[in-house]
């Protein structure tokens, strides 16, 4: 699971008002490279929550992203590339995702988070 | 005619592995879910910029229908209640990630983030209730309330989905404008019982030029004879948004009737719902309270 996808998960479990972000517990970090694509991550940036990918980021390890983030900054090529990495080439492959309110944990295993609910959480 | 799979088994059972195996080991699987894909991606009408888009796979399976969305160039996500489904998709080294996941207790995705949404074969499962607790109308809601949260606005979704029955498609798309969505079915090659693929294509936001249906493929006849038109089987089914105003009902001084009241509630169960056995008291007028 990359971090643009923990950008975009939320806990669900009734009841929860604020499921976002999911804690991360960290067991294996694996990286793979993708194409570099500028106008995706300008497009992206938006969307992005980027207090939730600092943290994350951190917590995988890579500690290289600003702590603040602005549009002006999109016309930087190394803050892109920076971006680029901690979006798309950091995986979380085996630990889990927590819900922030609740503190109930998601399993990841083999980088597929299990979002599965039991049926008093829907 | 082969029995529906959706109705010998709930999916997470009946695509296990054998099943997930079997479904990528046939080309002509492979070559029919690539196909139905490419059209739900014309059928989005992603603006034409070459720019990638963060797009969902609902029932992404064993990531057939994702890869057509790599090669378009676009990132995913997919979800799955199918471990063993999911399993192949890694052992194809898929683009997407990947979520084991329940469509029907809802996504699990932040408001607005996602540029569209594809799903292939997979929607009209929601229709069954596979556990006691399931209750198809519910799940759909949902379903598609959690789904029309987290699409941007203007965003679409596109569906190929095999509705066992008029009632289960009307269900799903109800439960879709319920849930704030405007748009309709597209149907390709209607005149053929092979070719003819449905479509659901639902944009969020308000109805615009860009909400409405697109045509079906074969709509006049492409698929080969000049046989009769019958007006359902010819036209794309349109259907507008939940801002149309209801047709008001007809009820007369004595009330609707015993006999309409057991006819609302076969519907109704035949739709999924529970619904209160008929006696003999059903439909009797109530006295009158003061
Ligand atoms: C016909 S397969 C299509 C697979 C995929 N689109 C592909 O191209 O390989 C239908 C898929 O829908 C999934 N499915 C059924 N019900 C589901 C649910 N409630 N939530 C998530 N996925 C579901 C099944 O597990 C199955 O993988």
């Amino acid at each position: 699971m990359r971090l643009l996808t923990h950008n975009m998960l939320s806990s669900n479990i009734k009841g929860v008002t604020n499921g976002f972000p999911l804690g991360i517990e960290v067991e294996k970090v694996i990286e793979k490279q993708v194409d570099f694509n500028p106008d995706f991550l300008r497009n992206m940036f938006a969307k992005v929550e980027w207090k939730a990918l600092v943290d994350a980021a951190r917590t995988m390890g890579y500690a290289e992203l600003p702590e603040e983030a602005d549009l002006s900054m999109l016309e930087s090529d190394d803050f892109l590339k920076r971006f680029h990495h901690a979006l798309l080439e950091l995986h979380l492959e085996e630990g889990a995702l927590v819900c922030p309110e609740t503190g109930r944990k998601f399993p990841v295993n083999k980088g597929i988070p299990n979002m599965l609910l039991l049926e008093d959480e829907v | 005619m082969s029995s529906r799979p959706e109705s010998l088994a709930p999916p997470e059972i009946f695509y296990d592995d054998a099943e997930a195996r079997k479904y990528t080991s046939s080309s002509r699987i492979i070559q029919i879910q690539a196909k139905l894909s490419e059209r739900a991606l014309e059928l989005l009408a992603l603006p034409d910029d070459g720019i990638p888009r963060l797009l969902l796979d609902i029932g992404c399976g064993s990531g057939l229908s994702g890869e057509t969305l790599t090669e378009n160039g676009h990132l995913w996500v997919g979800v799955d209640i199918s471990q063993s489904m999911l399993d192949i998709a890694l052992d194809r080294q898929v683009e997407g990630d990947l979520l084991l996941g329940d469509m029907g207790q809802g996504l699990a995705i932040r408001p607005g983030v996602v540029d569209g949404a594809i799903s292939i074969s997979a929607v009209q499962w929601l229709c069954n209730a596979d556990k006691s607790s399931h209750e198809p109308r519910l799940r759909l809601k949902a379903f598609f309330g959690s789904l029309h949260r987290c699409l941007s606005r203007g965003a679409r979704a596109v569906f190929q989905v095999y509705p066992e029955n008029l009632a289960q498609r009307e269900l799903i798309l109800r439960s879709a404008m319920h849930a704030g969505f405007a748009g309709g079915v597209v149907v390709d090659y209607p005149h053929s019982t092979k070719n003819r693929k449905e479509y659901l294509v639902l944009t969020c936001g308000p109805p615009s030029l860009s909400t409405a249906t697109p045509k079906g493929k074969g709509e006049d006849g492409e698929s080969g004879s000049d046989e009769e038109f019958s007006d359902e089987e010819n036209q794309t089914i349109r259907t507008s948004d939940r801002h149309r105003p209801r047709k008001k009902q007809k009820t007369t001084k004595k009330g609707k009737g015993r006999e309409w009241l057991l006819k609302k509630k076969e519907q109704m169960r035949r739709k999924g719902n529970t619904v209160p056995p008929d006696t003999k008291y059903t439909g009797r007028k109530r006295k009158s309270k003061f």
